[in-house]
């Protein structure tokens, strides 16, 4: 949804310039705390009412989640993993609200091939701009989150776009504004970093010792961040990433081979015309059409 | 067999019309998949999608094409693999590339019907063809995407597009060659070559069309 101004844009994928992005916006981040969320969902019905999408009727598998992953619809998905928390032996009931991260350093806007189908705004938000997406998926292999899903209606690539058509006339997002208790917060990157350490001290004094703020250094921090009672150890979450970066596989085939390949393709070209100039055609002489005719004609 | 026509320069038969044909739908397959591909491979070059109707028909198109190359090319194989077999002439010819670039034919020892450059191009097309189409499929997300991890489609995405520089970079020597020597590219138009042709470059194949033991034309 390309609904801010390009004078917004900081990043765009497959484009060697660098946009102007002559307006500055303050950074902005959801905050997401995971010690307060409660798994009522209403945060993943806002995120479907708002983006007027449906999702299919789904199948229970005896579990809360549903549906059993993001989709082209579902944008955001509550994940819910039963820990047995190994000091106390409890168990905990983890709920991880997922979806986009919009990453700081964006591996999805790294990938894609297609010149603005992924852009980045100064405020941070990373954002899928639909006309120019050609569906080749991607974006699925520089996301270090497993988030963009290609749609079966339209092969294109959706995801949550931290509802940047509500953020860019002054609102928060849906699922924030859904949110019964105020698990969702937004604001100011740094309004949230500081609501977040509150939490954290919060969590702390409770005897949480391992709390602490999900923002990731390994993609250069994201605007989505978590608030997680064991911080210590994301993946009990669902599986979320411990150390999250870009793939050292997506950054040797969106660097070093591309300029390695166009440079290698550019010489044998060069080399080819180059060696046609010095050592010129090589070509068949009267003395070898004779020679072939001697040939046949002697073995007749 | 040899024809004799009636003029100066008599003619030799090369390549039968259905190895030609084999060999064009090849050649353009193979032509179109570096284009579609390439545009995707770097932003200066994401306009060659223009030729394919835009960027989703390119990208949903390509594959195709592959599967295409991937038959075309398998006709090729079973035609012509025999006669690329490596045999010890080969290893006297790639001892001697400086004499093969300069063109100095009369140092170089009599050949069959491919010489080891082409016996090259032919071995180094057939397994990247085949890596091609191996990772091809794997990246291949419209049908294929629930039967890899993601990361085995970052793997097979990067050695897809590795296979792809070195295919086009055999693609360069392989037209080159036929651009360079002249008199080659009718072997391909008309299926036949002059008899000079093959005394000067396929010397010990033309003997053995002479003698009647091979057939020139190539299945
Ligand atoms: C043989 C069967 C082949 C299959 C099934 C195949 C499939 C694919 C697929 C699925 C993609 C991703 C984009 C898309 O969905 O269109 C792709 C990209 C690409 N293909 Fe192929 N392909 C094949 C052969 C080839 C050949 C012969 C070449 C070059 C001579 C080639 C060059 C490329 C390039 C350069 C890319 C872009 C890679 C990048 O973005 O870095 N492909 N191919
Ligand atoms: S699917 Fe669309 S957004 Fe994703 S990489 Fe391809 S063109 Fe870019």
């Amino acid at each position: 949804m390309a609904t801010l101004q390009s004078q917004d844009i900081v990043r765009r994928s497959a484009t060697t310039f660098t946009p102007p992005a002559a307006r500055h916006q303050i950074k902005v981040a959801k905050l997401i705390d995971v010690s307060k969320c409660i798994g009522c969902k209403a945060c993943q019905a806002a995120c479907l009412e708002w983006n007027n999408l449906r999702e299919d009727v789904g199948v229970n598998v005896g579990q809360y989640q549903n549906p059993h992953d993001l989709t082209a619809n579902s944008w955001t998905l509550m994940r819910f993993t039963e820990w047995v928390n190994p000091e106390t032996d409890n168990l905990e009931w983890l709920i991880r609200k997922d979806g986009c991260m919009h990453c700081e350093d964006p591996g999805c806007l790294k990938a894609c091939p297609s010149p603005g189908a992924i852009v980045q705004y100064s405020n941070g938000i990373v954002d899928f701009v639909s006309e120019n997406c050609i569906g080749c998926g991607y974006c699925i292999k520089g996301c270090p989150f497993n988030i963009p899903r290609i749609s079966k209606a339209d092969s294109k690539a959706y995801k949550c776009t931290l509802c940047v058509d509500r953020v860019s006339v002054g609102q928060a997002p849906a699922c924030a504004k859904s949110c019964p208790t105020q698990a969702i917060v937004f604001g100011t990157k740094e309004a949230m970093l500081e609501h977040a350490a509150g939490r954290v001290t919060d969590l702390k004094s409770r005897g949480y010792k391992n709390a602490g703020i999900y923002d990731p250094p390994g993609v250069g921090g994201t605007h989505v961040m978590y608030v997680l009672h064991h911080a210590d150890k994301p993946q009990i979450y669902a599986s979320l990433p411990n150390n999250p970066a870009i793939s050292p596989i997506v950054g040797l085939w969106k660097g070093t081979v591309k300029y390695a390949g166009m440079a290698a393709l550019g010489l044998m070209a060069v080399f080819g015309f180059m060696h046609h100039v010095v050592a010129g055609p090589n070509e068949v002489t009267e003395e070898d059409e004779e020679n072939a005719k001697k040939l046949k004609d002697a073995a007749e | 067999m040899s024809k004799t026509h009636s003029e100066k320069s008599s003619t030799v038969q090369r390549y039968s019309a259905g190895a030609r044909v084999n060999h064009w739908i090849t050649a353009g397959s193979l032509v179109l998949l570096a284009i579609s591909g390439l545009a995707l491979f770097h932003p200066s070059l994401f306009f060659l999608t223009a030729l394919f109707g835009g960027g989703e028909t390119t990208r949903a198109v390509h594959p195709w094409i592959g599967v295409v190359l991937f038959f075309s090319f398998l006709g090729l194989f079973f035609r012509f693999w025999r006669a690329n077999l490596w045999n010890r002439t080969d290893n006297v010819w790639m001892s001697k590339l400086r004499d093969v670039l300069a063109g100095n034919e009369e140092n170089m020892p009599e050949i069959g019907k491919y010489n080891a450059g082409q016996k090259l191009v032919f071995w180094f097309m057939s397994a990247l063809i085949l890596i091609l189409i191996t990772s091809g499929i794997v990246v291949w997300d419209e049908y294929f995407y629930q039967y890899t991890s993601i990361d085995q489609k970052r793997y097979a995405i990067l050695v897809h597009s590795l296979a792809a520089i070195a295919a086009i970079s055999v693609w360069i020597v392989h037209v080159y060659a036929a651009i360079w020597v002249k008199g080659t590219i009718r072997a391909m138009t008309r299926g036949s070559v002059t008899g000079g042709w093959a005394w000067r470059h396929h010397r010990q194949w033309l003997r053995e069309l002479v003698a009647g033991k091979a057939t020139g034309a190539g299945k």
